[in-house]
């Protein structure tokens, strides 16, 4: 309301120490907007970078570097990308990285949403134990685990099969089991006491009561499970050593290989595709994410 | 006719509980056996191998390996030089990135911590570059960003080996990693959001400028979050591995060979697994002993002070 009478001193207010209140919201907002989108830009423009060099011609690539429109708008990266290398397209490679993620993410997160299921509604001697040391295994560095868990699969003849990287994911994840564990919690008792009146057991109170329920909470752990499974690099590079059994991330990694290839154009393409599902998946479930990050604080 | 009911009712309802206290302990080790089984086969007895390993110069390809005592970690301080460089790296990456990344985070966060119009497309815009960063794709990408032939110089209009030159290379990485500051970013935006607003207004009435509310109010009611970032991002920190392994490989002159870089390569390129697990044990020693000091730091900085509402 203060706004109706303008003082030239309350003008000058505006440079000085910005105030809650000043006349000029107008100008602010827009001054706000041009600051926040122009760094936006700057924090995107590496991908964009990234995906418009994808459509660049051969020359192109080298003269036109920094540009984010192609002068000639081309798909020969993509179709010479997609060839891979030693006689392997990535259509191996994708169907490799799918079955991977999509086996590890639902064993990751039916096993999580079990076993928080247990810890969060169900009373038991040592519950709290158990989950003080699950919590603590968050701080552990995979390296302490994985020279011996490698020993053994290599002794077991499971070196290039999957079995070493799906099999530790039985136990689900302690993130996620965590996260779910949360959202039990605000889940109201009344239901399932009234379902433990009427004889039901845990398994089917678990099964008919808090399932349905925990949706939102498992499609958010299923988004972070399918994220660091596509991306996961270190396990597929210990265990993965035939170029047939290659995931995308290891694929790329040969690909751009700098003894190898220099056909960046390519390169540049097969990355762009293999960002895709990323974004798909981040552009479709952003509120999911959003609240993930927000309530647990899961890295992305 | 009351009291005959519950002289009825009583001793079932006490046999009812015990069967169903004992019934919980069976059915509560049922539902987290998936996570105890895990825990046991692929946590806790990889560790103690690691542990015993970690007193071994075993090899996968020589089988004569025997005891060595603490000759693992004497080797590591005393006569490996490279594993000081990786400690140095590591250092430097972690004491320099983490800040930086913090501070973005927040700077950003209060930035977006208004009810304008297009707020959530800036947030999805900001924190994009994190979920794409740990991934091959970006880690290419940057090589050819930072090459010799790359945008960045091509931008500037220089020609400045950035990956080869042992004083900017680990900057590459620093700046990758600040990139990524999407996470600690919607954390700050949810503690903001839960700063009531009437303090600020009353903060106002009294006469204090904008500046002032950050330091008084804002940075005071955030320090819980930011003593959680901070423990996180430390953890993650000591952890990084793809980005240098894809982007410099430890070059040049080692100046990026990151712990993690440097135990992978002893452990599956020179299959050092002896040495190696000492490694990994000193890299567990180091950052339990960073987030201690972090947690006993925490007494004097971290401000939890709900009273006042």
């Amino acid at each position: 309301m203060r706004t109706a009478t303008t003082s030239p001193s309350e003008r000058a207010m505006v440079h000085a120490p910005p105030r809650p209140l000043t006349h000029n919201k107008g100008v602010r907002t827009v001054f706000y907007h041009l600051m926040v989108a122009a760094s936006a830009l700057v924090m995107l423009y590496p991908i964009l970078w990234l995906f418009a060099s994808s459509f660049k011609s051969r020359a192109e690539i080298w003269t036109n570097v920094s540009a984010l429109v192609p002068q000639e708008f081309t798909l020969m990266n993509y179709v010479n990308g997609w060839k891979g290398f030693g006689g392997i397209t990535f259509a191996t490679f994708y169907a490799n990285s799918f079955f991977y993620t999509g086996v590890a993410t639902v064993l990751t997160v039916t096993a999580s949403a079990i076993v928080a299921y247990g810890f969060a509604r169900i009373q038991f001697t040592g519950r709290r134990f158990w989950f003080a040391t699950m919590l603590t295994t968050l701080m552990l560095p995979v390296q302490v685990q994985i020279i011996p868990q490698y020993i053994v699969f290599s002794q077991l003849g499971w070196i290039n099969t999957f079995y070493p990287l799906l099999l530790p994911r039985i136990g689900g994840q302690a993130f996620f089991i965590f996260m779910i564990m949360q959202f039990i919690r605000g889940i109201p008792k009344d239901l399932d006491e009234a379902a433990e009146m009427d004889g039901c057991g845990k398994g089917s109170i678990f099964f008919r009561i808090i399932l349905p329920q925990i949706a939102p909470a498992m499609i958010t752990a299923a988004i972070f499970a399918f994220y660091w499974t596509w991306e996961d690099f270190l396990t597929p590079l210990i265990y993965l050593n035939a170029p047939r059994l290659y995931t995308v991330s290891l694929a790329l990694r040969a690909f751009a290989d700098p003894s190898g290839t220099t056909d960046w154009g390519a390169i540049f393409a097969m990355s762009s595709l293999s960002l895709a599902p990323v974004f798909v998946i981040f552009i479709l479930f952003q509120r999911f994410l959003v609240e993930g990050i927000s309530t647990t604080g899961l890295k992305g | 006719m009351r009291e005959a009911i519950s002289a009825r009712t009583q001793p079932q309802a006490v046999r009812k509980r015990k069967r169903s206290l004992r019934h919980d302990n069976l059915m509560g080790y049922l539902f987290i056996s998936p996570w105890l089984i895990a825990f046991f086969a692929f946590t806790l007895l990889p560790i103690a191998a690691s542990f015993l390993l970690a007193f071994t110069n075993y090899d996968v390809l020589n089988p004569n390996w025997k005891w060595v005592g603490l000759a693992n970690f004497e080797r590591m301080f005393m006569q490996d030089p490279r594993y000081l460089k990786s400690l140095q790296a590591t250092f430097f990456y972690a004491f320099i990135a983490i800040p930086l990344r913090l501070v973005f985070a927040l700077a950003v966060a209060m930035l977006l911590n208004t009810n304008r119009r297009g707020v959530s497309g800036y947030r999805a815009a900001y924190y994009a570059p994190s979920i794409v960063g740990g991934s091959v794709a970006v880690a290419v990408m940057w090589r050819q960003i930072f090459g010799a032939d790359g945008l960045v110089n091509a931008v500037l209009g220089t020609d400045i080996a950035w990956l080869g030159n042992p004083n900017t290379a680990i900057w590459t990485l620093i700046i990758l990693a600040v990139w990524q500051f999407g996470s600690p970013m919607l954390i700050f935006l949810a503690g903001l959001k839960q700063i009531p607003r009437e303090f600020y207004e009353a903060a106002a009435i009294d006469g204090a400028n904008s500046w002032q509310q950050f330091w008084r109010i804002t940075l005071p009611l955030l320090t819980p979050i930011i003593f959680f970032n901070l423990v996180m991002q430390l953890i993650s920190g000591f952890m990084v591995f793809t980005q240098a392994f894809i982007i410099t490989g430890g070059a040049p002159l080692d100046t990026t060979l990151f712990y993690a870089l440097y135990l992978y390569q002893r452990a599956f390129v020179s299959l050092q697994m002896g040495y190696a697990s000492a490694m990994a044990w000193v890299l567990l020693a180091l950052i339990a002993i960073m987030t201690a000091l972090v947690f006993r730091s925490s007494s004097y900085w971290v401000f939890y002070g709900s009273q006042e509402d």
